[in-house]
């Protein structure tokens, strides 16, 4: 990398000297506001913002377990977002083989309408998503409004056009020869997907799962409609400690921090396969 | 991009298929496995067909059906009883001499003007730090890392620390404006009254300008470095070579980037209502909270619905002919 023929101007060096150290600031003031405040006693965070806590404490973290109950709520999010990642993988691997390896008529309009459907507000079909999952339970039972089901149903779905798009693009980065030749040993075209598309393509499953997971994890707008006490998710229980008469400000912190932590844990680890994932599906 | 790629493939795909299913060896394919394999990627598509229609567009054409109905609270159990109001609801909500018109088109202009701010300073920060960080220094793992970190962040844990410094008495952004630097006596609001579009600026691009950045990143990874050794052995300099090489290499990942990043800041529900709660000051109120509180606030069903309508017909015009102008700038710079 560092063997470029000239080295880079010293101008450019100092250039890009102070703008990556800002950036880091911009970026890492509220991860540090986050940080320090929630290990804050109240009355720090109660006060003037200090940007050194008075004393460290760590009892927001046994706290903020009483105070709403995160634990089921962290239980709802990770069984609505782990259904909704995995499904969503495997509807959305099956779609991209169909449009990356067949010519049939109607590919053109199901890419087009999937892709279309990023342009919705979401506003415009929750009223009526939410009156068709009540439906759907009045007629046959199957209840959908307020619970995990209707709720993974949704996310998996919200995933879908981003995954099956990056899908594509990295199944045909795939070379066809693998393919034929897997054809030629006696493989259906279901046994080449499983056993040569799919192991060649890992990097862009991964980064389409990571994509999913976190769609879900965070969404707000739809679980605030769709959930009940019960089947709340992290997203929407949070709001439980914004909502007393007084705000517990390093509370607030600590949840954030915790349920932020699994899934920025997960992003960083994994971002090596989104950027793979990318550079050989999306951005070709 | 990932289309245009496989359709580029297809040929070459033809080629093989009549070789594997005619192929000596498979001699009497009865037309049942034919059927088989016609059907197949229909098969395939099923389950995404089956969600899309169910979750994206059923919905949507009830949405649209709704708006032109009286749909209040009085009919949300049976809600296809309601009258029909034909273009009333459309009517009500682009009628500037009324206040729910007035409403709709200041939110709808503050929509454009934040989104338009935001996707512009978000592609510039997120292109800038991967040009920067396209070679190799000490540190560039790290730093790509705490870089994708807003974007890794939960929106909830994200937006309600921006809500937590941003308070008026004990936040951290007057605490550096008012105690330590004193640029100002009075502690100023921010979120409340004008300053909140400010507020609901710094935070969109806070949380989206690393999506940008991490696009651009792969996308220079595509860049042969031999284009960069040659043009640096003909003399060009660092900047000729972002010019010559790097822009226009990065033109077609920009046009779906800018596209893709306009349509989620308009529509973006959850910055601004994590931020500001179930009413958000007139300055920094986006149209998908407007839509929100006219329908569930309100209980006037038919109406945000119109208006949802409206969005996205002009999300459709703006689409199409952002497409349209950029594909034909594409081609005379081809030529």
């Amino acid at each position: 990398m560092s063997s470029a023929p000239t080295a880079p101007p010293r101008s450019f060096l100092w250039a890009r000297g102070v703008f990556l150290t800002l950036l880091t600031g911009f970026v890492l003031v509220p991860v540090y506001v986050m940080v320090s405040s929630s290990l804050k006693p109240l009355q720090d965070v109660s006060g003037r913002f200090s940007w050194l806590p008075s004393g460290l404490t760590v009892s927001p973290y046994f706290d903020i377990w009483d105070t709403v109950p995160l634990a089921r709520y962290f239980v709802n999010s990770l069984v609505v977002a782990g259904a909704a990642t995995v499904l969503s993988v495997i509807v959305a691997v099956f779609a991209a083989y169909a449009v990356s390896r067949y010519r049939f008529p109607g590919k053109q309009v199901f890419t087009v309408t999937v892709l279309s459907t990023q342009m919705f507000p979401g506003i415009l079909f929750l009223l009526p998503l939410f009156l068709i999952y009540v439906n759907i339970g009045n007629a046959t039972g199957i209840a959908l409004y307020g619970s995990r089901g209707g709720l993974i149903l949704t996310y998996l779905t919200f995933s879908l056009p981003f995954s099956i798009w990056m899908l594509i693009g990295y199944f045909a980065s795939i070379p066809r020869a693998l393919d034929e030749a897997a054809a030629v040993d006696g493989c259906g075209p279901v046994a080449t997907l499983f056993r040569i598309v799919i192991p060649a393509a890992i990097p862009g499953i991964v980064a389409v799962a990571v994509y999913a997971f976190m769609t879900a994890w965070g969404e707000v707008l739809f679980a605030s409609i769709m959930t009940n006490d019960t089947t709340r998710t992290l997203s929407v229980g949070l709001q439980g400690y914004a909502t007393q008469n007084d705000v517990y400000w390093n509370q607030v912190m600590a949840a954030s921090l915790t349920i932020s932590v699994p899934v920025v844990a997960g992003f960083l680890l994994l971002q090596r396969y989104l950027v793979a994932g990318l550079t050989a599906g999306a951005v070709k | 991009m990932g289309i245009a790629t496989e359709d580029r493939a297809l040929p070459g795909r033809r080629t093989a298929a009549p070789g594997r299913a005619g192929g000596p060896h498979r001699a009497p394919s009865s037309r049942r496995t034919l059927l088989r394999r016609a059907g197949l990627p229909y098969l395939l598509l099923l389950p995404a067909v089956l969600l899309e229609l169910l979750v994206h567009l059923v919905p949507m054409l009830i949405g649209i059906l709704a708006s032109f109905k009286e749909l209040t609270q009085f009919y949300i159990r049976n809600w296809s009883a309601a009258p029909w109001r034909g273009l009333e609801n459309y009517r009500v909500s682009v009628d500037l001499n009324a206040p729910v018109g007035k409403d709709l088109l200041n939110s709808f202009f503050v929509t454009c003007v934040l989104s338009v701010l935001a996707v512009g300073m978000c592609w510039l920060i997120g292109t800038a730090a991967a040009i920067f960080m396209q070679e190799g220094f000490r540190g560039r793992g790290l730093l790509r890392a705490i870089f994708l970190t807003p974007y890794a962040l939960p929106v909830y844990a994200a937006v309600i620390t921006w809500a937590f410094m941003f308070q008026r008495d004990h936040g951290m952004v007057n605490h550096v404006i008012v105690d330590q630097l004193g640029l100002t006596d009075e502690r100023p609001f921010w979120l409340l009254g004008d300053n909140s579009f400010i507020a609901l600026a710094v935070v969109a691009v806070w949380k989206t300008w690393p999506f940008a950045f991490l696009i651009v990143m792969a996308a220079l990874q595509n860049i042969p470095k031999e284009l960069y050794e040659a043009a640096a052995i003909d003399g060009a300099g660092i900047r000729q070579q972002i010019r010559r090489i790097t822009m226009p290499a990065l033109y077609p990942i920009n046009r779906v980037l800018v596209l893709v990043l306009f349509l989620w800041t308009f529509n973006d529900f959850n910055t601004p209502y994590i931020l500001f709660g179930d009413s958000a000051p007139a300055p920094a109120n986006l149209i998908s909270i407007h839509i929100y509180q006219s329908s569930f606030v309100t209980w006037n069903f038919g109406t945000g619905s119109a208006m949802s309508v409206l969005l996205l017909l002009f999300l459709l015009v703006v689409t199409a002919g952002y497409l349209l102008a950029t594909l034909r700038g594409r081609k005379t710079a081809d030529v």
